[in-house]
């Protein structure tokens, strides 16, 4: 328990901070009812026009499926891979581990700009090859948000994998399990809430990424964040506020929920 | 012996698939853009030159390394003010200011770049209301300006700033606060000579944190900024879509990826990696 709590003036401080943190995350909640065309303030009355839009425009549907689906594909196959690398680096703790596991950072320490660059010189590449790959396929796109999303998915499998007891896979081993034994049977069983964990962190990173599927995208993959970014360049469309207002009800619910699982799992 | 060369097969096995998908779909095209750094659109070191030469790129690196800068102080400043009261305030504190670290945090920066610009621009919330009580005649110009991108990149980054810092400070020994307390030090003196200069490995980490992603950010600059404030990515941006340029793109690119290289090599002689988490 510490012994000194902050005093007044810095909760003061804190709390015009705080205020600052939260205060674009409100104002979208007016601006979602206005009922004007144009972004604005109500002005008396209120409408759900935007909201029904969202439902009703079949470009936000169709977006909103295409970031679902990219998402899955990406995030499964990045997933699966990160698994397998951690995998081979806990259990067999190859030589230069420490230059490898740097490799497979790197797209997420390089800055997200210079990887879309990298990704666009990729993907336009394979069009020349196949149009089934490359630039503006959703294909394409799934392929580059692994790029983007897999070191995100090897730190939390490493990191579950760090606090696994080594003695377990060592009586298995000693009792004549093969490498597939101990890797599906003892090992995945004992880390599968990191292994969860990867797989929805990908998918939210890859739902969100506007970065990189700006470079590699113009008219036919437009997933929801592009749609959105198209939407803010030109005039802006209020049903942005209201798509922004639904993304943040379900963050603040997702992050309650996860405070009480939190809480109940330290409980016991 | 056998084991011994079974085991390296198996790590082989295990581990070939994401660094081959890595060299094939991440390193192979990065060379490739280096490539283009020296032969786009005619061999040599064109492109380099034109960095040095050329007064908008020079003003774009000026403005970019402006902007961070400012938005390091602002955001790290904001960030240790929010995480003192995270890590050593009363239970309910903490929770009121995890929730504002946390919700941002998970928020698309896309949401909260338009989040601001509901606030900020001409007929947002604030150029309303002050209209309204009849303080200002005219909007005031908000966003579309550096004024709008620094707010908005702050906004990003405090989140990001507050984890090392958080680290830092709960890793700090009470007893050494007790100790300058009942040594007769003021709370206030306390903080400044005790708290604060302890928890400096964060405050370094936090900050060459902040300042790295800054230099690369692109999102809220293009959008906060209107095209009126373009930072260095939103330049590698426009010289390969708008003004075909991929060449000087691709040289732009390359001075970012080894500034940052060296930027994180000067951070890791100061702070060690888990430090930041």
């Amino acid at each position: 328990m510490p012994t000194y709590r902050p005093g007044p003036a810095s909760l003061v401080i804190a709390a015009l901070v705080a205020l600052f943190l939260l205060m674009p995350l409100l104002a979208v909640i007016p601006v979602s009812l206005t009922p004007s065309r144009m972004l604005a303030m109500p002005s008396g009355e209120l409408s759900l026009r935007h909201y029904r839009a969202l439902i009703e425009d079949p470009r936000w549907i169709d977006s909103i499926l295409l970031s679902i689906r990219i998402g899955v594909v990406s995030s499964a196959f990045s997933t699966v891979l990160a698994l397998c690398f951690s995998l081979g680096v806990w259990m067999f703790q190859p030589r230069f581990t420490a230059a490898l596991v740097g490799f497979v950072l790197l797209p997420m320490v390089v800055p997200p700009v210079v990887s879309a660059i990298t990704l666009y010189f990729l993907l336009t590449s394979i069009s020349g090859v196949s149009s089934f790959f490359g630039y503006d396929t959703w294909l394409g796109v799934a392929m580059a948000h692994s790029v983007m999303t897999v070191p995100f998915a090897t730190v939390l499998i490493l990191v579950s994998l760090s606090q696994l007891d080594r003695r377990i896979d060592l009586a298995a081993r000693g009792l004549g399990a093969t490498v597939w034994e101990r890797a599906t049977r003892i090992i995945m069983p004992n880390i599968k809430f990191g292994i969860i964990t990867a797989a929805l962190l990908s998918f939210v990173l890859s739902w969100e990424e506007i970065g990189v599927t700006l470079f590699i995208t113009s008219v036919n993959a437009i997933t929801l964040p592009r749609l959105m970014w198209m939407g803010l360049r030109d005039n802006i469309d209020p049903a942005i506020a209201a798509l922004s207002v639904i993304l943040i009800i379900i963050t603040v619910l997702v992050l309650a929920v996860r405070s009480i699982v939190v809480r109940q799992r330290g409980a016991h | 012996m056998r084991a011994y060369l079974s085991d390296r097969m198996g790590a082989a096995l295990l581990m070939a698939p994401l660094l081959l998908f890595l060299v094939l779909a991440y390193a192979w095209p990065f060379l490739g853009v280096v490539k283009w750094s020296f032969t786009l659109p005619t061999p040599g070191l064109g492109q380099y030159n034109a960095l040095l030469t050329d007064e908008l790129v020079q003003s774009v690196f000026i403005r970019t390394l402006r902007i961070a800068a400012i938005v390091t102080l602002v955001s790290v400043a904001a960030a240790y003010a929010i995480t003192v009261v995270w890590v050593r305030g009363t239970p309910a504190q903490r929770l009121v200011a995890e929730f504002c670290i946390l919700v941002p945090f998970w928020i698309s920066v896309l949401t909260r770049a338009f989040g601001w610009v509901a606030l900020l621009s001409n007929r947002g919330l604030i150029n309303t209301w002050l209209q309204a009580i009849g303080f200002i005649s005219e909007p005031l110009a908000l966003v579309r300006n550096e004024f709008g991108v620094i707010v908005g990149m702050t906004h990003f980054l405090i989140p990001f700033a507050v984890f090392p810092l958080a680290s830092a400070m709960r890793s700090l020994d009470d007893r050494v606060l007790l100790a300058a307390r009942g040594l007769g030090s003021s709370r206030m003196r306390t903080f400044w000579s005790v708290f604060v200069p302890m928890t400096r490995s964060g405050i370094i980490g936090s900050a060459m944190i902040v300042f790295v992603f800054s230099l690369g950010f692109f999102v809220t600059p293009a959008i906060l900024g209107g095209g009126r404030s373009v930072m260095i990515a939103e330049l590698i941006y426009l010289r390969i879509f708008q003004s075909p340029d991929w060449g000087l793109g691709a040289a732009i690119s390359v001075v970012l990826v080894l500034f940052v290289g060296a930027l994180m090599a000067i951070m890791f002689r100061f702070v060690r990696p888990k430090q930041l988490i």
